[in-house]
């Protein structure tokens, strides 16, 4: 069988396309590539779909926490440090659990139960905790300067948020959320393995790595296969936000530009 | 365990826990407690030995050998933990099995590799098909302990390098004046100097280290996760005393609230710890310290 016929069968498996049932036998390195590919598909789903939601949740969850009123203040602190706190892993069984729990009590919750919303809730709220600490960080280190010349033209309120403090914040904040978003595409490899099934093996690109070497007992070529793509989408996510990064600080002296120092900070 | 748990049947809600807690497997619930602790205590300090030969080699100035610091460090940063966890605790019981083939079965000819099998001689496997429970638990312990101490080895040596060269070149330059061969300044010099700089990273680390503990499940350990989902799945009376219905959710809530806890005191002791390290120190942290003493 050619590796175009493997990739017209499998490289969309992940999603339910293609060939039923997966490879046996002797595997060819063609169907290592593909099958592992194809379950990047549900990583960058995850991925992206948590990152976009979790970034407006965050940016209120950072306001809310730098209140000064008790009552917005205190429920941000506690979300912020349940999902902090704890591991990711027992965060997915625990909401699992929990998700089919309220399926016996109303068929509403049905889907919840399945990786694609469950585990997506999951990592949406996790990488919200996350961003919010990493934005809260910055919305303290705003220049006061800032500010009081905001106030000096009269603005308060909404177009003072809009227009200066989110701006600026999401500037000071961005290389440390370069790091959470690329910490948060790792995690989704976490899904899987953590109670969620994967219905009809659709699975992501670990589950399927694993599946070659549990049936070829040899781990020294799906999971390079594996850290290839997970560099590549890593390449990938460094210049999109190196893009944002630029555009961000595009009315600033080149010398005074926040540079993308990215640094090894937090894995969950 | 007590007295009047020999018919759990007709005890009240109250009496029922304390009997349904206390039963045989829940022990080894607790002791899986234990196991998590053992696996910090024991991966900790050799994650850091692994760190600080990371950090040494990357610094090194010789190139391939700084090459090899500087990979170890940079690979983790672009694939995920458990993919790393997965694929070491395979990779290394087969690397440990071969290099025992062949030292003790030379006259074997046949491929280890043979399609989807891993076949080494009978006395080259590891543990022995003829040892103990005991012994194969302990190898899966101690496979799981080498690669904890793998992957955070590489985030200590991250951290340690950059301690490493925060401390100020002027310290390093006069060691260098004073006459200091470079490995005197570097023991010397630049180690105790460098944990201020390292503390803030390292503490951050240990945090991450007690969040990776759950994913010893996925290594085959039985640990507080495997645990949680035997004892928390529905039970019939005819397999239990105890018969109850699905009650993983809340034993997951239990682990919840216990990581939360433990997070919490290691964040107030390190808080403590940073505390009093920077007391004196020549940065920005101990220069607040001053102040408001003053």
């Amino acid at each position: 069988m050619s590796c175009l016929q493997t990739i017209q069968d499998y490289g969309l498996r992940s999603i339910g396309i293609g060939e039923r049932l997966l490879p046996k036998g002797e595997f060819t390195l063609c169907e290592h590539f593909t099958l592992i590919g194809s379950g990047m598909i549900w990583n960058i789903y995850f991925g992206v779909l948590a990152l976009i939601t979790g970034f407006f949740f965050a940016t209120a969850l950072a306001v809310a926490k730098g209140s000064s009123r008790r009552l917005f203040r205190k429920p941000a602190e506690w979300f912020i440090f349940v999902f902090r706190g704890s591991p990711l892993f027992i965060q997915f069984f625990f909401a699992y659990f929990l998700f089919l729990q309220l399926k016996g009590v109303h068929p509403f919750f049905d889907p919840f139960t399945a990786a694609w919303l469950g585990a997506l809730i999951v990592l949406f709220l996790n990488t919200a905790a996350y961003s919010a600490e990493i934005f809260y960080g910055a919305l303290r280190s705003i220049p006061k300067g800032d500010i009081e010349a905001a106030d000096a033209y009269g603005m308060s309120g909404w177009p003072r948020f809009r227009r200066i403090v989110w701006p600026t914040m999401l500037r000071l904040a961005w290389p440390a959320y370069t790091n959470e978003a690329i910490f948060l595409f790792h995690a989704t490899t976490l899904v899987y393995f953590s109670g969620f099934p994967a219905w009809r093996q659709k699975g992501d690109a670990l589950y399927y790595a694993t599946y070659f070497a549990d049936k070829t007992f040899n781990p020294f070529v799906p999971y390079p296969i594996l850290a290839f793509y997970f560099i590549l989408l890593t390449l990938v996510i460094v210049g999109v936000f190196g893009l944002i990064n630029a555009r961000l600080n595009r009315h600033l002296p080149a010398e005074r530009r926040a540079k993308m120092r990215l640094r090894l900070r937090l894995i969950r | 365990m007590f007295s009047f748990c020999a018919d759990p049947d007709t005890l009240g809600t109250f009496r029922w826990f304390s009997c349904y807690l206390t039963t045989g497997v829940h022990m080894s619930f607790y002791l899986s407690f234990l196991k998590v602790l053992l696996l910090l205590a024991i991966t900790a300090p050799v994650a850091l030995g692994f760190g600080f030969l990371g950090a040494m080699s990357a610094r090194s100035h010789i190139p391939p050998v700084s090459w090899l610091g500087k990979i170890y460090i940079a690979i983790v940063r672009g694939v995920p933990d458990i993919a790393f966890f997965l694929f070491f605790v395979i990779a290394l019981d087969q690397v440990f099995e071969w290099s025992r083939h062949q030292i003790l079965c030379p006259e074997w000819t046949e491929p280890v590799r043979q399609g989807s099998d891993f076949i080494v001689c009978p006395i080259a496997k590891l543990p022995l098909g003829t040892s103990p429970e005991w012994v194969h638990e302990t190898y899966g312990f101690f496979l799981a302990v080498i690669t904890f101490a793998i992957v955070f080895g590489a985030f200590a040596a991250n951290v340690l390098y950059g301690g490493m060269r925060a401390v100020p070149r002027a310290q390093l330059e006069t060691a260098e004046a004073y006459g200091m061969t470079r490995r005197q300044t570097f023991w010397r010099i630049l180690v105790p100097q460098m944990w201020v700089y390292a503390l803030p990273g390292l503490s951050n680390l240990w945090m991450v280290l007690i969040k990776a503990t759950p994913l010893l499940f996925l290594l085959g350990i039985e640990d507080i996760v495997y645990w949680a989902r035997e004892l928390g799945g529905t039970k019939t009376s005819r397999f239990t005393d105890y018969p109850h219905g699905d009650w993983r959710m809340w034993y997951f809530l239990f682990l919840l609230v216990f990581y939360l806890a433990f997070t919490r005191v290691s964040e107030v002791v390190l808080e403590r710890l940073m505390t009093r390290l920077t007391h004196g120190q020549a940065t920005s942290g101990g220069e607040a310290q001053r102040k408001a003493a003053a």
